[in-house]
């Protein structure tokens, strides 16, 4: 049982910051920290990606004469794009807080919902 | 030559378009250009559809890298009749923009508008297109990013927290797309979407198989906004510009349940979804959500957020068919899709010229109107029976299917459900129409008022005439999708 544990370490650290990124986008009413949650559970998902990736025993994929397992490489590419994927999430988000500050004049939630209400 | 590469060169087209348009001079040239290359982006969809009509699948290599390792792209007549869907709509929702972006966004950021637009148009092709599953996903986010700043365009200042909330849900979505593949990615090993499906059979009872295809469809149904994770799209549709609604609302959710249907049927297969419990839970919220979404979109006091929750419930008709996951029901959700968004881009761009002339979407500022706008006005009317599903309009050819299908398997509640919707829409399009034509105008705001100039007109009157003719000539959608579903649904056979 221990051993399970143990040995999935990757997963358990994976599935503790992706609900950590979600419960922080679902609960906070500030828009950066609903951007950075956002980001914290993209990054769960690169790592599971990752950690998916390595083969036990397997060497870096650069091919070399005495070596016959290597880890893939292809979940690392992925990744890459998935990440540049994310940069572009961020930083739409992150322009349309600076709007959405100069629109309302705040970037709490609450906020924002009663001056529409007011209306 | 061209012919060979044509799958292809309907997705770089406007990818290329894209930063062209964007460094052109803010003015016409941008329009022009983005509406010839939406032309002749039509025409290719077209020529691909025929190529396929007949049974055949074209496979095309990206690079030369033999699939599964290369990308491939994968047309049948599924991917060929939503292409077309989305390119038709470009086509015809381009020509209208010109007016109507000129009035709603500022002149200098007209170039970046257009430019924008083709990136969404981009990735919505290129999701129809390809056969690799990860590549899906890159086309899902271009398709996405660029529609958060279409919509954050609009006019009023609520569009921000609009495009913001739609960035916050469909980020999430994409992402639980994301976990899903990996997930299947860890098991199988590939991601070319027929290479899955042929090692998935041998896994079906692992349970990281099963964790994967719920992660999909969850993401998926917040990207086509399935009841209840529907919240982002009524802010999204009404404070859009009047253009990027229209676009939307007739492409963007066909699209997201286009890849549902791939996914459901062409990667994990028949026998999968028998197994699992996805069907009872597709019906049981599309049920709910045609009804609930039908009386919200009763009481809304805006045209725009009135259509907006009328969508929401028309996706519950899409994926019902789903939900039978039967011949008949995904012949009917594939022609639903395509009859659907002829009905919304009518209606949308209706409500968009009149929006045009007044510059407000709200029901009561419209009234009287109907007079003024005789042409718009007829166009509201003629789209409003095909959402009702009035026989001779394509919304009727639907409803047709569906409850076809609902027959076949008995299911006598659903087609209950079915009729009562259909009631709910006769309410709410009365509601339009009452105003529009049976209370007064009000004489000094708008003492001024007269018909839509005819470059919104036009586009309109073409999308309600292809309301009509698809509601008398079925042989295109119904044809096309019972090809389609020859291909997605074998084992039916």
């Amino acid at each position: 049982m221990m051993d399970w544990i143990l040995g999935h370490y990757n997963y358990w650290l994976v599935i503790i910051i992706m609900m950590a990124g979600f419960y922080t986008v679902i609960s906070q009413g500030n828009l950066i920290k609903k951007i950075a949650g956002l980001n914290i559970f993209q990054v769960s998902v690169f790592m599971l990606y990752i950690s998916v990736s390595n083969v036990k025993g397997g060497a870096a994929p650069i091919i070399e004469s005495d070596v016959s397992l290597y880890s893939n490489p292809l979940p690392h590419v992925l990744i890459l794009t998935a990440i540049v994927v994310g940069v572009a999430t961020t930083s739409l988000g992150l322009a349309l807080v600076v709007r959405i500050k100069e629109a309302y004049g705040t970037i709490e939630e609450d906020d924002i919902h009663n001056q529409d209400q007011s209306l | 030559m061209i012919e060979a590469h044509l799958s292809l060169l309907l997705v770089v087209l406007p990818l290329l378009a894209a930063p062209v348009i964007a460094i052109l001079p803010n003015g016409r040239l941008p329009w022009a250009v983005s509406t010839l290359v939406s032309f002749a982006v039509f025409a290719m969809a077209c020529l691909q559809l025929i190529n396929v009509s007949t049974g055949n699948v074209i496979s095309y290599e990206l690079g030369g890298w033999a699939p599964p390792w290369g990308i491939e792209y994968r047309i049948d007549a599924a991917n060929a009749l939503v292409a077309l869907i989305v390119a038709a709509i470009a086509a015809v929702t381009l020509p209208y923009a010109l007016y109507s972006v000129e009035k709603e966004i500022p002149q200098k950021q007209l170039s970046l508008f257009y430019s924008a637009f083709m990136l969404c148009l981009t990735g919505l092709l290129g999701i129809t297109q390809t056969g690799d599953i990860f590549n899906l996903f890159v086309f899902l986010e271009i398709s996405s990013l660029s529609t958060y700043a279409l919509i954050s365009l609009g006019s009023k200042r609520q569009a921000l927290t609009a495009a913001y909330q739609y960035l916050i849900m469909g980020t999430i979505g994409a992402t639980f797309f994301l976990i899903g593949v990996g997930l299947l990615y860890a098991m199988t090993g590939t991601l070319n979407m027929l290479d899955l499906a042929e090692r998935l059979p041998a896994l079906t009872e692992h349970r990281t198989v099963q964790t994967g295809f719920a992660f999909i469809m969850v993401g998926f149904a917040l990207k086509l906004a399935l009841f209840p994770l529907h919240l982002w799209l009524p802010n999204a549709y009404t404070y859009a510009p009047s253009v990027i609604t229209v676009f939307l609302a007739a492409t963007a959710t066909k699209v997201a349940v286009y890849v549902m249907l791939r996914v459901m049927f062409s990667v994990f297969g028949f026998s999968f979804i028998e197994g699992s419990p996805t069907d009872e839970i597709f019906l049981l919220l599309c049920v709910a959500g045609i009804l609930l979404m039908s009386f919200y979109a009763i009481y809304q006091q805006d045209s725009k957020r009135l259509l907006a929750y009328s969508s929401v419930a028309q996706i519950g008709y899409m994926m019902l068919g789903l939900g039978f996951g039967s011949v008949l029901g995904v012949t009917a959700t594939l022609v639903h899709l395509f009859n659907h968004a002829l009905m919304k881009g009518a209606l949308f761009m209706a409500i968009g010229a009149i929006i045009y002339r007044i510059g407000s979407s709200n029901i009561d500022t419209m009234a009287g109107l109907g007079k003024r706008m005789p042409w718009t006005f007829a166009a509201i009317i003629i789209g409003g029976l095909s959402l009702i599903g009035v026989p001779g309009t394509a919304g009727f050819i639907s409803k047709w299917y569906l409850v076809l299908a609902a027959m076949e398997q008995q299911n006598w509640l659903i087609i209950g459900v079915i009729l009562i919707g259909s009631l709910l829409a006769v309410i709410y399009v009365w509601k339009l129409i009452e105003a529009l034509y049976f209370k007064p105008a009000n004489e000094t705001a708008h003492a001024n008022v007269n018909e839509a100039p005819l470059m919104l007109l036009i586009p309109t009157w073409i999308l309600v005439i292809a309301n009509i003719y698809f509601g008398l000539n079925t042989e295109l959608t119904v044809g096309t999708a019972e090809q389609a579903v020859k291909l997605l649904l074998p084992s039916a056979y």
